[in-house]
């Protein structure tokens, strides 16, 4: 399609609407450009499956998650029996097998999704709340308040995030909230600076200065006039922030610093079967297929989201410092 | 040229204070008692007393914040709890491991993600574009713990027999020694002098270590045990090197002195591999120097998984053991490292780009 041909549409609704062009026509094009894209629709379908995995859970596991198998026919750390691809009828099924404490892997590994999608979600959402107030009280009142506050976020970067955050549970801790917080500490600083940048891009632009003429207070120029332009932003790192949380969470908890037994959580049961991987080693495929699985459709995600939302944004990898 | 150093160097003392303020109040954070937490059992209230009055505990806080910088400067990280011994020096013995590791790591991931990436962009969206794309994105999205124990399961057990066979863990096979260098040139050196430290230091690089002795069995062997924790930790960095070499080369693609040289008829490979590209490299070299920090991290793992005695499973012990001034070195350490070679890529870069020096 040539340059001409795409933006005809939009001339031509101008011209007959006169000035009142929505601002939805910018998530429609969005909309468009996104399902344009075969990587983010895999990323996107993918997210709903295990959204309803993590939801639905009780009904598709065949077990409870910490219900030990004492009555069945199994014994520890089975592996996978499953009745279509010929394993004997007269032995009761487990499709990802038993694990070292006699559980269902398979109704463990349902479950973790939820611990998955809560620890990728809420870790985010605080980082992005305070974050965005950061970044925005940087950006709107410059100075000193400015300084100090992104000198400390500088502070913060100058760490690779998973060792901080390794860090700060080995001090404060072990356990699934501790390890949160440490996460979303970490995360901070990145959406502080895009917040910020957003704040100074258009903090001198004529319709602040015509939203002050007209007395509009600071809380409301903030909330109304710049924190709309800062969403795209906002909106892509989150979901890729997202998949480095949930990486990251996992890697925390495989060192023992995250969730706690029983929890099935996949980087603990990663980790408490990681001396098996010789004998047993779909206790260990599992769970970290899973993890990779829900990693993966968060950053496809993300990605047909920022070339949906802001075509001109650098083509950058995400999550350099990962582990 | 000299300015732009000057000045970056000078712009990053402060966030070099605000590390050593992290890490200090990262002590602070310990709850309960310091003396208690750090000397567990032995620690009675005379010993407490003393522990106290030695470490400064009794003074004002930022008087404490100007001692613990002091000790910092000195090379003095305390002592190690579970080992009694100055934790420096335990960081120093495990330190050529880990740079070994993630030098080669960083090595395999460059070696392999740049001409991925170019192949990429030169063919943008071929089957081998979208194949390339594919990987790198479930490179980046794989837990590097998980990956190693795959790999290790597949080299190590389902290629056994083969001529592919790996080692799963350890750092060289039991039996093979590898003699220091020192002592294999027969240098006669005193066992506490600085240099011979330098030289033990030197010694446990064991590639380089076994290419001075000429020792090739041990030198393959050395590199076998290396491979899979090299191949595990690498894919991130290489997934995210190929990624970028890719956006990077496709975007100078675009430019008009790209189609200013195709016009005057210079080859198409040519313009790639001579125009392009060192242009196209720049962003690569950052995210390089920006990786090192995750294979720092990645190392922690790892080491972990390989059983190899690196600084990274020296942290791993140190989380399970508490023994927090080795959990409080090796963070300063890693992220004065970082700060460091983040400085070292700025500069390379305003040398590669003479634009950067001028902002």
């Amino acid at each position: 399609m040539s340059v001409t041909s795409q933006l005809a549409p939009e001339v031509a609704v101008l011209d007959a609407e006169g000035l009142s062009g929505r601002p939805a026509s910018l998530w429609r094009t969005a909309l468009r450009r996104f399902l344009r894209r075969r990587s983010a629709i895999v990323g996107l379908l993918m997210l709903t499956i295990l959204t309803l995995t993590a939801v639905f859970a009780p009904l598709i596991a065949p077990y409870a998650p910490n219900e030990t198998l004492h009555d069945e026919p199994v014994a520890k750390r089975e592996p996978p029996c499953i009745h279509l691809l010929g394993c004997p009828r007269d032995h009761p099924q487990h499709l990802m097998g038993i694990d070292g404490n006699v559980r269902d892997l398979f109704s463990r590994v349902v479950y973790g999704a939820r611990y998955s999608l809560v620890i990728g979600f809420t870790t985010v959402s605080f980082a992005i709340v305070l974050g965005t107030v950061l970044g925005a009280l940087a950006g709107y009142l410059g100075g000193w308040v400015d300084n100090v506050i992104m000198r400390v976020m500088d502070v913060l970067l100058a760490f690779p995030a998973l060792l901080l955050a390794i860090a700060i549970v080995a001090v404060i801790g072990p356990g699934l909230i501790n390890a949160l917080l440490a996460i979303a500490i970490v995360t901070i600083p990145a959406y502080a600076r895009v917040m910020r940048a957003s704040v100074l891009s258009v903090k001198e632009t004529n319709f602040i200065a015509a939203s002050k003429a007209l007395g509009a207070s600071p809380s409301r120029i903030l909330f109304v006039s710049i924190l709309p332009n800062a969403m795209t932003p906002l909106i892509v790192l989150g979901t890729l922030e997202v998949a480095s949380a949930i990486l990251n969470a996992a890697a925390l908890s495989f060192l023992g610093l995250g969730a706690q037994p029983p929890t099935p959580e996949w980087g603990y049961m990663l980790s408490t079967e990681r001396n098996q991987v010789f004998t047993s080693p779909h206790l260990v495929f599992f769970p970290g297929l899973a993890i990779m699985l829900t990693v993966l459709s968060f950053n496809l995600l993300g990605d047909g989201l920022r070339d949906a939302l802001d075509p001109t944004l650098a083509h950058r990898g995400p999550g350099a410092g990962r582990a | 040229m000299t300015e732009y150093i000057v000045r970056r160097l000078l712009s990053s003392i402060p966030v070099l204070l605000g590390i050593l303020l992290v890490t200090f109040a990262l002590a602070r954070l310990i709850p309960g008692d310091p003396c208690t937490a750090i000397l567990g059992e032995k620690a009675t209230p005379e010993v407490c007393e003393r522990f106290a009055r030695e470490h400064g505990l009794d003074r004002p806080i930022q008087i404490q914040f100007f001692y613990y910088m002091r000790d910092v400067l000195r090379g003095d990280f305390g002592d190690s709890i579970r080992f009694s011994r100055p934790v420096s020096l335990i960081l120093v013995e495990r330190l050529p491991m880990t740079i070994e590791l993630s030098l080669s790591a960083l090595l395999l991931a460059v070696i392999v993600g740049i001409p991925a990436g170019i192949l990429s962009a030169m063919r943008h969206n071929s089957a081998a574009d979208v194949a390339t794309m594919v990987g790198a994105n479930i490179g980046v999205s794989m837990p590097v713990f998980w990956l190693g124990l795959m790999l290790a399961y597949f080299f190590a057990l389902v290629l056994k027999g083969t001529p592919f066979w790996l080692p799963p863990s350890g750092r060289l096979t039991a039996g093979l020694v590898a003699t220091p260098f020192y002592e294999f040139f027969g240098w006669e050196v005193g066992r506490s002098t600085l240099s011979f430290k330098l030289l033990d230091f030197l010694s446990n690089f064991y590639i380089l270590n076994s290419i001075l002795t000429r020792n090739w069995v041990v030198l393959r062997d050395v590199i076998r045990h290396l491979l899979v924790p090299c191949m595990a930790l690498s894919t991130i960095p290489m997934a995210i090197i190929a990624r970028m070499t890719r956006s990077s080369l496709l975007e100078v693609l675009g430019r008009e002195y790209i189609r200013a040289a195709r016009a005057k008829g210079v080859r198409r490979g040519k313009v790639i591999l001579k125009h392009a590209l060192r242009n196209a490299l720049l962003p690569v070299v950052t995210i390089i120097g920006l990786s090192l920090g995750g294979l720092l991290s990645g190392a922690v793992l790892t080491e972990t998984i390989f059983g190899l005695a690196g600084v990274g499973r020296a942290l791993f012990e140190a989380i399970t053991a508490r023994d927090y001034p080795i959990i409080q070195a090796f963070t300063l350490m890693v992220a004065v490292g970082y700060v460091f070679v983040n400085l070292i890529v700025d500069i390379s870069y305003s040398y590669l780009d003479p634009r950067v020096r001028l902002d």
